[in-house]
């Protein structure tokens, strides 16, 4: 493996690494993250209601 | 790789913002579906057919994937048993004979051996899910199945990375070398003049990200006015970018250097590496027979969370243009998509009927599909308006700089790839201005023929097959455009 070969690598997979965690972190520490997930405002969660999901 | 990066910035990236801002605009305003999203965004009469596509490509594309699908549910049963670990394996012969790629018709039965019995199963789990709905069905699918993927790629990256020289008499073919075959550069100033590596590289970004298939538009329907698309976009391109590179990118190919050596490589295709080169680097990897296993189950995982996907925009539609229940549009996608995978399932020899439907669906609509969502949100929604809506309850601003790009670049980028595209892969053109030469490729052959092929029925076929499902599909638009106009009028 040559030196252009370890750089384009570890720039490459450092890159969407970071950018990977980057997101996850955002997402998961942001107001966004203590919204309430349900869909219930777009289809209902009971069982037996599974016909007008 | 900096083709491949800048295609993700200007094309990869942008497209996902524009669709899932166009989906939760038309879902705001009770829009789940690319024709119904695209009629009320432009509010005009033709606007409803330019979102067919939205329809076609993915109950098209999962008529076809649902069989893949059940390569790799076949291929890890088969693995736990032992049937891919033996030493001697033909696994050439094994794909052929498994798939039905040796003779039409071959795969109509039932055994660990044949992809038959594993159709049934994954259609039937594919249905079952999408019936049980959104929240109940495919979230908690991915919950779970996506989460175990990245750790079980992660297993096996560790595995890889670990592997040393595995035969100490091929001293060359070690993880430091098969790094090397994949990451070393060659000369970057002429590869960058050539179309041709531009052309992998924004083909490999678009179909990577699954951008223009009408599902990301679809789920984003389904989001609050105050979710955050540009975070979300960002993210779900990221986590795409994260498994390919990251993941995908250091296992598959260093592997199978290891094992193969770079003869063995050359050549393979998708399925090929996929299919016949990873079992053979399996079998010859010490605890091969459970990283066989866990690989096909992961690539299973990973094929029926995408599944499910593509059925929902076809659910969404039916549901909500003609005023059905889930019920019966699953019903009514079932039968559909039924006849098409019994198609596909039939015509194995060659896997022809599922390249050809893969071909002129799963490629060229899909490019005139992003393109058409681009050009809508850049000039038909307008770049003012479409970055408001895509900002409102957004935590992470879009550089301003995307404003230009997505009106200007992307779009123009696009086209020019689409254009090379179908003058490489229908037209056959050798890239030479001066000498240009234009030699139809297989594709076209297999339709019209030439003095040296036959045409081929099932090609043909293929083709007919996909030509009545988008007649289907626009009588079903021209049938929902009456039902939202008429829900308009109701509706104060």
């Amino acid at each position: 493996m040559t030196t252009g070969g370890w750089i384009s690598m570890f720039l490459s997979v450092g890159f969407v690494t970071i950018l990977f965690l980057y997101c996850i972190i955002r997402v998961l520490r942001g107001p966004g993250g203590t919204k309430d997930h349900s869909l219930g405002h777009i289809e209902p969660v009971d069982e037996d209601e599974t016909a007008q999901r | 790789m900096i083709a491949y990066f800048i295609s993700l910035l200007v094309i990869g990236i942008p497209i996902c913002w524009v669709e899932w801002t166009l989906g939760r605009h038309g879902g705001q305003n009770n829009y789940h579906s690319t024709s119904g999203i695209l009629s009320f965004i432009l509010g005009k009469p033709y606007a409803k057919y330019l979102g067919v596509i939205g329809f076609v490509v993915p109950v098209c594309i999962y008529m076809y994937y649902v069989y893949i699908e059940a390569w790799c549910l076949g291929y890890a049963l088969n693995s736990i048993s032992g049937n891919l670990s033996g030493t001697g394996v033909d696994y050439q012969a094994f794909f052929g004979s498994f798939t039905g790629a040796e003779a039409d018709g071959v795969t109509l039965k039932v055994g660990l051996g044949k992809v038959g019995i594993f159709v049934l199963i994954v259609y039937v789990m594919n249905f079952y899910f999408i019936y049980r709905g959104i929240s109940k069905g495919i979230e908690t699918v991915c919950k779970f199945a996506m989460p175990a993927l990245i750790f079980i790629a992660l297993i096996i990256l560790a595995r890889v990375m670990t592997l040393g020289t595995p035969d100490p008499l091929k001293p060359d073919q070690n993880i430091i070398a098969g790094l090397g075959y994949l990451w070393n550069p060659g000369d970057i100033a002429s590869g960058l003049r050539n179309p041709q590596l531009w052309l992998a590289a924004a083909g490999q970004i678009f179909f990577s990200l699954s951008v223009g298939f009408g599902v990301i538009i679809t789920y984003a329907s389904y989001l609050r006015s105050n979710d955050d698309v540009v975070l979300s976009g960002l993210t779900a391109s990221a986590a795409n970018e994260f498994c390919e590179v990251g993941l995908g990118g250091l296992i598959t190919v260093p592997a199978a250097f290891m094992f193969l050596g770079a003869a063995g490589i050359v050549g393979q295709g998708t399925f090929g590496l996929g299919f016949n080169v990873l079992p053979e680097v399996f079998a010859h990897m010490p605890g091969g027979q459970i990283f066989a296993s866990i690989f096909f189950l992961l690539l299973f995982l990973a094929a029926i969370t995408s599944s499910l996907s593509m059925l929902q925009p076809g659910i969404a539609f039916l549901e909500e243009g003609l005023n059905i229940d889930r019920k019966q549009s699953v019903a009514l996608l079932g039968f559909v998509t039924g006849i098409g995978t019994l198609f596909i399932w039939y015509f194995s020899k060659d896997l022809k009927a599922l390249d050809t439907i893969d071909f002129w669906v799963g490629t060229v609509m899909l490019f005139v599909q992003a393109t058409v969502l681009v050009i809508i949100f850049g000039w038909g929604l307008g770049i003012k308006k479409g970055w408001a809506i895509a900002h409102e309850g957004a935590e992470m601003r879009i550089p301003n700089i995307y404003k230009f790009i997505i009106k200007y670049i992307t779009p123009s980028f696009l086209i020019i790839i689409f254009i090379m595209f179908l003058m490489q892969n229908v037209f056959g053109w050798n890239y030479s201005f001066s000498e240009a030469k234009f030699e139809p490729t297989g594709y076209v052959r297999d339709l019209l023929g030439d003095d040296d092929v036959e045409p081929s029925y099932v090609a043909r076929l293929s083709v007919a097959w996909i030509i009545s499902i988008t007649i289907f599909s626009l009588f079903l638009v021209n049938l929902a455009g009456k039902n939202w106009a008429k829900r308009n009028q109701t509706t104060p």
